[in-house]
Formats: structure tokens, C-alpha cells, sequence
């Protein structure tokens, strides 16, 4: 039985019809008998039975968002950074190294499967910092992926592989939606272990190393290096130590989204602590970045994927079982956005502007966090905001329910996702106090 | 998709395709390959050329597919198409196979069939319900026309078909690191092809999110803008007519020198490659030392496109 309904497949059918009236004369005098009966009997179509399928959680809020024709909309869905004055952002550096690289007028021959070997090691140089025993002694197997997203894909691929204690991977609860369908189509199951608590709309410590005390030793464990997505809450550096401890001590294998170096705190070093401290702890780890946010870079998808080994040999058969499945994937990676970062990461002077624009890019979303929780203030809100300027990086975890969230967007068109997640990075000086009325008018 | 089927194909006025920017054509039959592992009930077995693109096999048995199989293409002792093989073999197909089919000049022999023969091919097709995936990884590169050389893939519109079709825009645009590629799906009708597209989103978002936006944009500004459009369509001619004269040349100079065999096959084959029918190693390493062609060992491609005449 047909999934369309009754009316499509009828109209369907109907087209079909039309159609066999209209060409089979002419196949017929073309093709002789046999081609013009088989229009009119014509087979089955293939895809009576594909579902019309339901929008993205996430990318489906943008779209939504196009359609509304209030001139108050607000676009807090997709995490996509705009500056004061809610236009995209283009960091002038980029600019800058957009220009170089065609002054070079560089020719369009394919890049290794590994990609652009001068972004995979400033890539990684970045992550993990020059001064790492990984980066000193050679160790990182790092590829080219198409951005995070494809970073994880080739990760969770390689996992479903080779990983041979686990067929699951334990994510923070919540995690990005986009976590889950990635590990399943690579053929991993997903488990979760307590991150966040609704109740203080911070980090669940206890409930976290409680879990991971718990799950069977030699496990697959997802931590996101800084700036939590959907949360904004990320562990303490101590308590980073504590977990980094804990995986040491039960053998966990730490698989690190790292997709905001530079856009939590503004500071490169700072971001990475949680990585870096694992590395110092002499435990290997897997690596995903994105350079999406932290270069604007969203739609060239320049992002690195890396393992860590314990020497050359191991390093060289990683590398070449990555290429082996990014290979009948996309055979090569799209080189744009990983030419832009190279020229920004190992130009000194490109680089250090790189930094103060990424620097600014988070102060602004700091400060917008300061005058929503203000002006909520202001507003005379008895609801405990504190965790708006507590929680980092791009996203606010708001703690309104659906309900809420829902009334948000009907009666105010504020766009963000079902989970009352807003992009910080959406919020500018003239629409700060618009949602703070709205979001006062829905908790009140 | 468009440039594909032709602005004036009844799937395009009826609007009952979709496409589905990928990751130049490795991407698209990727997609595809996900795609019709999760929706194509009908069929689990795949059928490539034999020999096909490499790639082919791995690109199916990562999305899943164990049981992938050849059909009969190139026949050494004529260096052509084995039709009959070919056509005996799709004939014992089972029902909903897939079937890979290059569009034109087929990687890695250069050999086409000719239209009356795709015909026959589109008759087996619609008598076994085999699925068509078509690699078109060449549109423009063989006679210097995209629309002659997207003759087959139009002529299974005509005949009412439904199908995927896998493009690239690697070598006909020279935009090889852009990753430059589209997976057009012909469908029963509109609605089909709208469910067909949300699903087919549903693979690529798990892959990578969405794909790069350069070399979309070069190709769509191109594609789009009639004065551009034109000046591609006269590069298109500059490079292929380059690599017809390298094989007339490539030819007379063998008869030239009387070198033993028949060499008319250089000139019959089409696209970027010719089977030459060299065998085995020994000879290629003649070539080689002599020569410094580069070949693909072991099946002796040369590559026609990168033959300088004095090498000759």
C-alpha cells in the first residue's frame, strides 16, 4: 500500500494517464508497439513508498523563518554569527585572504584525499597548540573534512570500523541534534550520559561522572571541547581534571567535537583547555574541527578531522584507513575555505588579525548576553536569568519549555528550536530589548 | 539538472525531477547509493560495468550494498562494446537492480553505445524494471555538445523512465578541486520528486551538513548568464576538439610507423581515455621507458588528454 494519500496517488495516477494518451501515438510511430504499450501500462513508479520527509529541527527554523512577513522576526535558530546589525558577518581577514589567494591564480588540480596538507597542519597546530607532544613528535593523523559535520561523519565511520570494544558512543545529554543521525548512518548506536540540569541550568557534575563511573570500561565518549551545543554550559577546568582523570583511570576513548576555538572566550588557548589537558595526560584522542564559526567560513566547510598515535607507524595506518573511507565518500575535499584558512593561520600578520576579529565576534555575543539579562532585569522578570550570562559561546539553553517556546514564535516571530535554544549570536542592540519583552511576556 | 535534461524535457515542464547539489560526482552516486540502500526495496543487488571507474565498487559496498555484480562491457579482441554480452546480461537481471550506466565516454574505455543501441538497452530496462543510475561525469567532454552528449539520459525521459543521474562538473567545467556536482532524480510527478529531495536531504545532513558553496556558484553564474554560457560552450569545443586531433595524431603516427595491430580504435573510443589493448605489463613498461607516457597499470589507459604530439 501506497504511504501518499489516497488524493496524490490518485492524481498521480491521473498524470499518468494523460501522459500515455499524449506520447504514445508519437512512440508508437518512433518506437513501434512495444515501447508505446509499455508507457500506457506504464510500470509502477519507484517512489510511491519515500515519504515526504519533515523538515530539519534546526536548518527547518531558518526556513521557517523566511516565510514570515513580520518586519520584528527575529532569527535565533541556526547558530550562524551577524554582527550589530543582524547582517552576516565576513571577517575581514577573509577578505584579506581571499584576495591573496587569487592574486595567486592557483590552477584547480585535485587535493590529496587528505586534503590541503598546509590547513591539516595549522589545523591542528591550532587545536592543539605548537608546543603539544602531539604536534612536536608528529603524532596527529589529520585529514581535510567538509567542515565539522564531515569531520564527525569520517570519525564515526572510522570508529564503526576499528573501534572493536564499543558498537556505541556515549554523548552529553542534550547533545547537537545532528549527533545522533551521524553515528547511526555511520552504524553506531547512541547512549547518553547526564550533562545538563534543568534545575540550574548548569552542568550536571555529579550526575556526568556518576554515568561515566558506570558505563562499561573501554567505552566511546563525545565531549564538546568548549562552548556546548545547545547548552552554552561547559565544565570548569577543574572539573575538566576530574573527568580527564576519570577516563584515565576507566580507559574511555574521548571523541572531541571541537567546533568554537576562539568563540567561547574569545582566546584560542583557553578554548582548547580540555583538549590539551587530555593530551597532557598522555591519553589519545579524536578530534572533529570546525572552522565554520570561529572564521565565518560557514559554506566553504573547511574543517580537519585527527587522531592522535603513539608513533609514525600507527599515525601512517590511520591516515591511510581515513583515506580508504573518505574515498567513496566524496574522493577529495572542496578546496575554498581550507585555502582561506591556511593563508589566515601561517601568515603572522593575517594571523593575529584573525584573532582580535574572532576576539570581537565573542565579546559581542558576551555583551549581548549582558543586556538581555538586563534588560529582563529591567523588565521586572522574577525568573532566575543567571544562567544567560553563565552559559558560553554561541547558544543560551533559555530554559523555556515548548509551550513557551512555542508562544514565542507564534505571537512574537522569535525563531529558535523546539529545546528553547536561541543563537546568542542572532541578538543585536536593536532587537535585544524586543526579546527581552517577549521572552518576559511568555515566563511571567 | 537542467543542463542535463534540457530545458525543453517533459520532465523538466512537468517539474517532476529534483536535484540535489553533492560533492562533485563521487558525492552524487554516493547519495544516490545511500539513498537506494535505504528506499530501494525493490532490488539489493547493483550492477557496474565490467571494467567500470573503480571507485564504483568501493562507493556502493560502503553505503552497504554486499552483493554488486558486473555486466559484460568491453570486448578486448574488438576493443568495442560487447552489446550481446551487455544486453544478455541486463536480460538476467533480477527485477529492481540497480544498474550503473556511464552517459558517455565511459571510464576507463572510451567506449559508447550508439543511440540505436542505447534504445535497446532503454527497451531491457523497462522489460526487467531494472533502476538506472547514470554516471555523467563527462556532459560536453565527448562531442564538445552538452546536449548530444546528454542523448541517453534524455532518451530514458522520453521513455517515461524514472531514474537517478550522478553529474559532475569536475572536467567539463575543469573545476576538479571545487568538487563541483548535482544528483538529479527523475520522478513519477511532482509530489514524488518533492519526497525524493526532503529525503535525499536526510542523507546528505548526516554527511556533511551541506555542501561548498564555490564551485556551485561558479557553475550557476556561468550556467546562468547567457554571455558566460556561451563563452563555456566555445571552451567546451577547445578541449575536446584538442583531444579528438591528440588521437588522430596518436593514430596516424602509429600507421606511420606500421606499428603490428589495429589501431582504429584510439579514434573510435571517446572522452578523456583509450583502452589501448596493450596487455599486460611488459609492453606498458616499453611504453614507459620509452616513451614516458603515463599509464594506468594494470588495464593500459592512456591518458589522451596529457599526450604531447612530440612525445609521439
Amino acid at each position: 500500500p501506497s504511504i501518499l494519500p489516497r488524493r496524490r496517488r490518485f492524481s498521480s495516477a491521473v498524470s499518468c494517464l494523460k501522459m500515455a494518451l499524449v506520447r504514445a501515438p508519437s512512440l508508437f510511430l518512433r518506437n513501434g508497439l512495444a515501447s508505446a504499450c509499455t508507457t500506457f501500462i506504464r510500470p509502477r513508479s519507484w517512489w510511491t513508498e519515500v515519504p515526504l520527509g519533515p523538515p530539519d529541527a534546526i536548518l527547518g527554523v531558518t526556513e521557517a523563518f523566511k516565510r514570515d512577513t513580520n518586519p520584528n522576526k527575529i532569527n535565533l535558530g541556526a547558530g550562524a554569527y551577524r554582527d550589530d546589525e543582524g547582517k552576516l558577518y565576513v571577517l575581514p581577514c577573509v577578505r584579506e585572504a581571499e584576495k591573496r589567494i587569487m592574486a595567486k591564480n592557483l590552477d584547480k588540480e585535485y587535493l590529496p584525499i587528505a586534503g590541503l596538507s598546509s590547513f591539516t597542519s595549522a589545523a591542528a597546530r591550532l587545536a592543539f597548540g605548537s608546543n603539544s607532544p602531539v604536534i612536536k613528535n608528529n603524532l596527529n593523523a589529520t585529514v581535510q573534512s567538509v567542515s565539522g559535520t564531515g569531520a564527525l561523519r569520517i570519525g564515526a565511520a572510522f570508529m564503526n570500523k576499528f573501534f572493536n570494544h564499543a558498537r556505541c558512543i556515549y554523548v552529553p545529554d542534550p547533545t547537537w541534534g545532528n549527533h545522533v543521525p551521524i553515528f547511526k548512518h555511520a552504524g553506531m548506536n547512541i547512549e547518553r550520559y547526564r550533562f545538563y540540569d534543568p534545575l540550574t541550568c548548569g552542568f550536571n557534575f555529579d550526575g556526568a561522572i556518576e554515568d561515566l563511573e558506570n558505563i562499561p570500561e573501554r567505552s566511546l565518549v563525545l565531549f564538546h571541547v568548549c562552548a556546548h551545543n545547545p547548552t552554552g554550559v561547559d565544565p570548569s577546568p577543574d572539573q575538566w581534571r576530574e573527568l580527564a582523570s576519570l577516563v584515565k583511570r576507566r580507559s574511555l576513548f574521548p571523541f572531541f567535537d571541537f567546533a568554537y576555538q576562539g568563540f567561547a572566550s574569545g582566546d584560542c588557548t583557553k578554548d582548547a583547555f580540555a583538549l590539551r589537558h587530555f593530551v597532557d595526560e598522555g591519553l589519545q584522542v579524536a578530534l572533529c574541527q570546525s572552522f565554520s564559526k570561529n572564521m565565518g567560513l560557514y559554506g566553504e566547510r573547511a574543517g580537519a578531522f585527527t587522531m592522535t598515535a603513539i608513533d609514525e607507524n600507527e599515525r601512517a595506518a590511520i591516515e591511510s584507513q581515513l583515506k580508504i573511507l573518505i574515498r567513496p565518500m566524496y574522493s577529495n575535499p572542496p578546496r575554498n575555505g581550507a585555502f582561506i584558512a591556511s593563508e589566515i593561520l601561517n601568515n603572522e600578520e593575517l594571523n593575529a588579525q584573525w584573532l582580535v576579529e574572532v576576539k570581537g565576534m565573542a565579546d559581542r555575543i558576551i555583551s549581548m548576553r549582558t543586556q538581555l539579562r538586563d534588560n529582563l532585569t529591567k523588565l521586572g522578570s522574577t525568573r532566575n536569568w543567571a544562567h544567560i550570562t553563565d552559559q558560553i559561546g554561541m547558544f543560551c539553553f533559555t530554559g523555556l519549555n515548548q509551550e513557551q517556546v512555542h508562544r514565542l514564535t507564534q505571537e512574537f516571530s522569535v525563531y529558535l528550536t523546539k529545546d528553547g535554544r536561541i543563537s546568542v549570536a542572532g541578538v543585536c542592540s536593536n532587537n535585544v530589548e524586543y526579546l527581552a519583552r517577549a521572552m518576559h511576556e511568555v515566563t511571567k | 539538472s537542467r543542463l542535463l535534461l534540457g530545458e525543453r524535457s517533459e520532465a523538466v515542464l512537468q517539474e517532476k525531477y529534483c536535484g540535489v547539489q553533492s560533492i562533485s560526482g563521487t558525492g552524487a552516486l554516493r547519495l544516490a547509493a545511500e539513498f537506494l540502500h535505504c528506499f530501494h526495496k525493490q532490488g539489493t543487488t547493483v550492477y557496474i560495468s565490467d571494467p567500470t571507474w573503480a571507485n564504483h565498487r568501493t562507493i556502493f559496498s560502503h553505503a552497504g550494498y554486499s552483493d554488486i555484480r558486473t555486466y559484460r562491457y568491453y570486448y578486448a579482441p574488438t576493443r568495442a562494446l560487447d552489446f550481446e554480452g551487455l544486453i544478455s546480461d541486463l536480460e538476467a537481471a533480477s527485477p529492481g537492480s540497480v544498474v550503473v550506466l556511464h552517459m558517455c565516454a565511459h571510464n576507463p574505455t572510451g567506449v559508447d553505445p550508439s543511440q540505436e543501441q542505447w534504445s535497446k538497452i532503454a527497451d531491457v530496462f523497462q522489460a526487467r524494471k531494472l533502476f538506472p543510475l547514470f554516471d555523467c561525469a563527462y556532459q560536453g567532454f565527448v562531442t564538445g555538445d552538452p546536449d548530444v552528449d546528454a542523448w541517453p539520459v534524455r532518451h530514458f525521459v522520453e521513455r517515461g523512465m524514472c531514474f537517478m543521474a550522478a553529474q559532475s562538473f569536475s572536467k567539463n567545467f575543469g573545476l576538479y578541486n571545487e568538487r563541483a556536482g548535482n544528483l538529479t532524480a527523475v520522478c513519477a510527478n511532482t509530489e514524488e520528486a518533492k519526497a525524493v529531495r526532503s529525503q535525499l536531504k536526510k542523507v546528505v545532513r548526516p554527511m556533511y551538513s551541506n555542501p561548498p558553496n564555490h564551485g556551485a556558484r561558479i557553475v550557476a553564474t556561468t550556467l546562468c548568464n547567457p554571455a558566460f554560457l556561451l563563452e563555456w560552450q566555445d571552451n567546451l569545443r577547445t578541449m575536446t576538439s584538442r583531444i579528438v586531433l591528440m588521437r588522430k595524431q596518436l593514430y596516424a603516427k602509429l600507421l606511420e610507423r606500421g606499428t603490428e595491430g589495429t589501431w582504429k580504435h584510439i579514434v573510435d573510443q571517446k572522452g578523456m581515455f583509450t583502452f589501448t589493448g596493450l596487455e599486460g605489463k611488459c609492453r606498458a613498461i616499453i611504453l614507459l621507458l620509452y616513451y614516458s607516457c603515463w599509464m594506468g597499470l594494470p588495464s593500459c589507459r592512456i591518458q589522451t588528454d596529457c599526450l604531447d604530439i612530440s612525445l609521439l
